[in-house]
């Protein structure tokens, strides 16, 4: 099965919401469980949080995220067209973060790291972040 | 748009109407919505702080039971109050966690510094 939908919402933290809602409304058709509907949720979650806090720093602009289904791949990618990240690796690296006076764990990469199969980043200081995900669902028997 | 556009009560899924915090003698009991992310720890923390200043709270207890999706927002939320409390010599616990909250929870290491009561009475109501 073959899949694509792209979703575009204002960068406020109500979205949040919103955006791993309906990513998990589009994952329902692979019939994952519901441990697996969690982890996508999770990763959908910090990758919009980031978006908002540090890509665009609380300013309004919109994130888009595209999801594809391609047999038991699910794809997710989440992009901004904010501030850009100057380093990845580091960015990455667990506890790092840039803004602890917002209380920010620096857990978020950790955590799409631990409950996707894949995460890759791609970003450009001044153009924006793109985060790409994927995660394999083990389809559940009816 | 008359008369039927009344303003419900609550919205789907939010149905008890008991307060989000409540203050017993020293202890601040802080009910954690269903969902916890960046956006519920943010009025969260505002208003849990705003109660340790003015009514000299010592332990914080994060009341878990009804809630079923925690990110990283939420673990920033327990570090940040757990060092507000430290530096006020009192202390933070979280009690009633479901299996999932318990997963993000043990996943961050706050287990190490906070503790952590499961739910009572095995896995769902």
């Amino acid at each position: 099965m073959k899949n694509e939908m792209c979703l575009e919402f204002d960068s406020i933290s109500a979205n949040e919401a919103f955006a791993r809602v309906t990513v998990a409304a589009f994952m329902t058709q692979m019939n994952p469980s519901m441990e697996e509907v969690a982890d996508v949720k999770t990763a959908v979650s910090e990758a919009v949080t980031n978006a908002i806090i540090h890509g665009y720093g609380g300013e309004v602009h919109k994130i888009v995220i595209r999801g594809e289904i391609d047999g038991e791949w699910l794809c997710l990618e989440v992009k901004d067209r904010g501030v850009g990240i100057p380093d990845v690796e580091k960015a990455m690296e667990p506890l790092y973060t840039t803004r602890p006076e917002l209380e920010r764990s620096g857990m978020g990469f950790l955590f799409m790291e631990a409950f996707m199969d894949e995460v890759k980043v791609e970003s450009e200081p001044g153009k924006g972040t793109k985060v790409i995900m994927k995660k394999r669902i083990r389809q559940q028997e009816e | 748009m008359r008369g039927s556009m009344k303003r419900k009560k609550s919205r789907g899924g939010s149905r008890s109407p008991e307060p989000l915090m409540r203050v017993e003698d020293r202890t601040l009991r802080v009910r954690v919505p269903e969902e916890l992310d960046h956006h519920s720890a943010a009025l969260i923390c505002a208003q849990a702080d705003e109660l340790v200043k003015t009514r000299d709270i010592r332990e914080i207890v994060f009341d878990f039971s009804g809630t079923v999706f925690c990110d990283s927002s939420g673990i920033g939320m327990l570090m940040g109050r757990y060092k507000i409390m430290q530096a006020l010599g009192g202390q933070v616990r979280a009690v009633q966690v479901r299996d999932r909250v318990e997963r993000i929870l043990l996943l961050s290491g706050v287990m190490k510094v906070i503790p952590v009561e499961r739910m009572q009475g095995g896995k769902e109501e």
